[in-house]
């Protein structure tokens, strides 16, 4: 031991040494105590042996039943242990046969008849049958199941009257067991994108005994029967989620790893980082692509952009001045510049879209919006009666606060109305709850919006704008709006039909304006192919698990 | 402090957890929007309702609350509004022994650091190890685990390939959050002793106990060491309980999945049960914590005890 500074002349003590731990003794009792409980607590912290594939998924799913659940994050891990009569196409992301191995549809289109596959099996050996399909369906529209996406149902016979309480008989619901396998859906007018809708989590058919056993839990007990490729071998909330194959699946012989772990977490850069040593096999989910290194992701060869279902736009209070004028509105839709926001602020290739319907939804072709034109977009504004912007009150733009992304776009946009109409808005940056909260009471002026498409059908956008639509929430309605939707959705021939959804669709962004669609999204991922395969690029982002494998040891 | 006044302070911890609880019940409540306030609007009013129904969330609010007390006098915090298939108890269970066995070993790793290299620093005063003590301890008490963790990733795990990036499901995931936390409170527990333990080698008594001759190793741990520590145990306290019930950015860098998140998640989703309960265990461990600090002070400075 060195001698202490500026203690002169102390003698060095031949007892020092055995001094020095003596006085130790004092502390030792608190530090068994602390050892003893770091040990006791040591086993939260145990080695698994790694999964056949390991998936990461973004948030922690909030719930796996797929009649409730409404997270992209939930919805994946759901369709891995639930199937409905259709299935997603790993390849396409369109719907082909799942439980149901054909079926045929009535020439009026009202009346589809589904034959379930003689071999669909729950994972517990036995048989999937028609009645389980129906018991199945019954349930998620009945309100008080309490699921979000029961308005799927709105287009079976009876589906809404069920749904808002006004018939109670769950039996008149339009689906019914003919025989022991096969199922007769009854629609209420002819809806062309009915199979994909099936392939939706929503129409999953689940185990009824395990259900009405396990109550809120009953996706959690041991043993769960499951319709789909996987069954849930265990769960540690915001950690993983361990999948284990179905043997009984109809198609087990297709599904590729035995088991998977779906990992949760919320860092992007961690998920990144994950991906890059191999700890995780695939990214599911594209918001655990930090958007800060779209342009060194995008020169990765591993990293591959598609488009993707969705829309990005801006809502306008229609029910507030000077928002109930249309001129107003479609003088700030002309005065934005699209193509600046993808390329300055979004940057992962984004097309800009002055139309609300991404390009190739089920094959449609949108119209063109209001495009960006500042000569057009100052004369509207004139003649509403605010020259130069002059007499135009300050207004506020809403947005959810928790991406860097939507201030960016909003700054961008308030530049864009203050230097081509002279308008001053203000940026009012909302927590999420607040954010929903101020848009379905209407207590905004400008609201950022955005609508993921929940089938690949023009349909799943256009219907947002109906007069009573739940989702609506501009205060705009337009009869004429409502009655071409309706008239396009009970038409069978394809063509006329998107004829008319164009109709309404031009008619929504041209001539009224409730809404500024801005850019169309793109999904992404980042997929070596030489370590992985059977993930396909698809407009519905759908990555079927059963199809996804490792082709290398690790 | 007797024992009578420990009882008392025992005696008033659950007391003062409930009010805490009942606070954040009631201003939770009062926050917009609600649990199931979503992107998507419920397909039907009467969806909407049923869903209210099952969490009771459609009673008027002082019916919730007896709910809710009930719950409590059951040991039960009830489901989580959030995480549908699990009680805000499983949760709990699940979580809070990985935050706690985090939060420990990082707490040791604070001290293991924090006590050598502050006292090193009171020791050599104004030499080399001071100055670089005070070195290591300034970059450690600015630089924010946001930014240490990912620094510490970037190396050990990205560069070197020691150690995983993030998970927690074998001893080595432990080593970097460890590591960080314990790196970051370790050089504030580093700078509380050094200015402790220069402050008492400073005082009169030590100047007594120099004059007649003892061993400089003797005054130091004997003498010294006690009432130096006193700075340090006012802020290990609440430090413990910080570190037990979960740091969200250490736990969200390193995917571990302890409390951390849930405690700010819990309040952005509405999950009105699991934000209670989680404030309900902060509470409780605050206030053990405080009172074990307050009998610490005694057993380490004789002019409390004697006062």
């Amino acid at each position: 031991m060195q001698p202490l500074p500026r203690i002169p002349d102390a003698p060095a003590s031949q007892a020092g040494a055995s001094r020095f731990w003596a006085s130790f003794a004092s502390l030792r009792p608190l530090s068994s105590v602390l050892l003893l409980a770091l040990a006791a607590l040591l086993p939260s912290c145990r080695p698994d042996s790694r999964a056949d594939l390991i998936l990461h998924n973004g948030r922690e799913p909030e719930t796996l039943d797929p009649h409730l659940l409404t997270g992209q994050a939930d919805g994946r891990v759901a369709s891995a242990l639930f199937e409905g009569l259709t299935r997603y196409d790993p390849v396409t992301g369109n719907a082909i046969p799942g439980l149901a191995a054909s079926w045929s549809l009535s020439p009026d289109g009202l009346r589809y008849t589904f034959q379930i596959r003689t071999n669909a099996a729950w994972s517990d050996g036995r048989p999937i049958l028609a009645e389980d399909v129906v018991w199945s369906f019954r349930r998620a529209v009945d309100p008080l199941t309490g699921a979000d996406y029961a308005s799927q149902y709105f287009y079976v016979e009876n589906g809404e009257a069920i749904s808002t309480g006004k018939e109670r008989d769950l039996s008149k619901l339009g689906v019914d067991a003919v025989s022991r396998s096969s199922v007769v859906v009854r629609l209420r007018h002819p809806t062309p994108f009915f199979l994909e809708l099936l392939a939706t989590r929503v129409f999953a058919v689940i185990p009824r005994e395990a259900v009405e056993r396990g109550g809120d839990r009953w996706i959690l007990q041991p043993g769960l029967p499951c319709s789909g490729p996987y069954t849930l071998a265990s769960w540690r909330v915001n950690d993983r989620i361990r999948l284990r194959r179905n043997p009984h699946y109809w198609d087990a012989s297709n599904v590729r790893a035995g088991t998977i772990d779906v990992l949760a977490g919320d860092s992007a850069h961690t998920a990144l980082n994950q991906y890059l040593v191999g700890d995780v096999d695939f990214i599911l989910d594209k918001d655990m692509f930090p958007s800060e290194l779209a342009e060194a992701l995008q020169r990765r060869p591993d990293f591959h952009s598609y488009t993707y279902l969705g829309a990005y736009f801006i809502r306008f209070n229609t029910t507030r001045k000077p928002f109930d004028d249309p001129r107003v509105r479609k003088a700030i839709a002309m005065a934005i510049d699209r193509t600046r926001i993808v390329q300055r602020i979004t940057r992962m290739g984004e097309p800009p879209a002055s139309h609300l319907v991404p390009q190739g939804t089920g094959g449609y072709q949108p119209p063109m919006g209001l495009g960006r034109d500042p000569e057009a977009a100052r004369r509207l504004l004139a003649e509403a009666g605010y020259p130069g912007g002059n007499g135009l009150r300050t207004f506020e733009y809403s947005y959810n606060a928790e991406s860097r992304l939507h201030e960016h776009i909003a700054v961008e946009i308030q530049s864009a109305l203050h230097d081509v109409l002279g308008l001053r808005m203000e940026l009012r940056p909302l927590e999420w709850k607040t954010y929903l909260n101020n848009m379905s009471r209407l207590d905004y002026d400008l609201m950022r919006s955005s609508w993921i498409g929940d089938y690949n059908d023009p349909n799943t956008f256009l219907d947002l704008f109906l007069a009573d639509g739940g989702n609506n929430r501009t205060g705009w309605r337009d009869p004429s709006y409502d009655a071409l939707i309706h008239e396009a959705n009970a038409t069978l021939d394809r063509a006329r039909r998107f004829q008319l959804l164009a109709q309404a669709e031009a008619h929504l962004l041209r001539d009224a304006a409730p809404i500024v669609p801005l850019y169309s999204y793109v999904g992404f991922y980042a997929l070596d192919t030489q370590r992985l395969a059977g993930v396909h690029p698809n407009l519905l982002d759908e990555h079927p698990f059963w199809a996804i494998h490792r082709t290398r040891r690790p | 402090m007797d024992a009578r006044s420990i009882l008392r302070r025992l005696l008033a911890i659950p007391l003062l957890a409930w009010a805490v609880a009942s606070l954040a019940f009631f201003l939770m409540r009062a926050a917009p929007g609600g649990p199931f306030d979503r992107e998507r609007a419920p397909a039907s009013k009467e969806v909407e309702a049923a869903l209210k129904a099952r969490y009771h969330l459609d009673e008027p609010l002082w019916r919730q609350y007896v709910r809710f007390l009930a719950g409590l006098a059951h040991a039960d915090l009830g489901p989580s509004l959030k995480y549908r298939h699990h009680g805000v108890n499983d949760i709990l269970a699940q979580a809070l022994p990985v935050s706690m066995t985090l939060g420990g070993l990082a707490f040791a790793a604070a001290l293991a650091i924090g006590l050598p290299v502050g006292m090193a620093g009171a020791v050599w005063r104004g030499r080399w190890p001071d100055w670089l003590g005070a070195l290591l301890t300034m970059v450690g008490v600015c630089i924010p685990t946001f930014v240490l963790a990912p620094l510490a990733v970037l190396l050990f795990a990205l560069k070197l390939e020691w150690l995983p990036v993030a998970g927690w499901s074998s001893p080595t995931h432990a080593i970097l959050p460890v590591l960080v936390l314990g790196l970051y409170f370790g050089a504030r527990v580093a700078r509380l002793f050094r200015e402790g333990l220069s402050e008492v080698l400073r005082s009169p008594f030590i100047m007594a106990a120099r004059a007649k001759g003892v061993a400089p190793s003797a005054i130091l741990l004997r003498h010294a060491l006690r009432p130096a520590l006193l700075p340090v145990v006012s802020y290990a306290g609440p430090m413990l309980a910080d570190l037990l019930t979960g740091s969200f950015v250490v736990e969200r860098i390193f995917q571990v999945p302890g409390t951390g998140a849930f405690f700010i998640n819990s309040f952005f989703s509405r999950d009105y049960p699991l934000m209670v309960g989680l404030v309900i265990v902060y509470s409780l461990l605050l206030l053990v914590l405080n009172l074990a600090t307050d009998m610490a002070y005694r057993w380490l400075d004789p002019r409390i005890r004697h006062a």
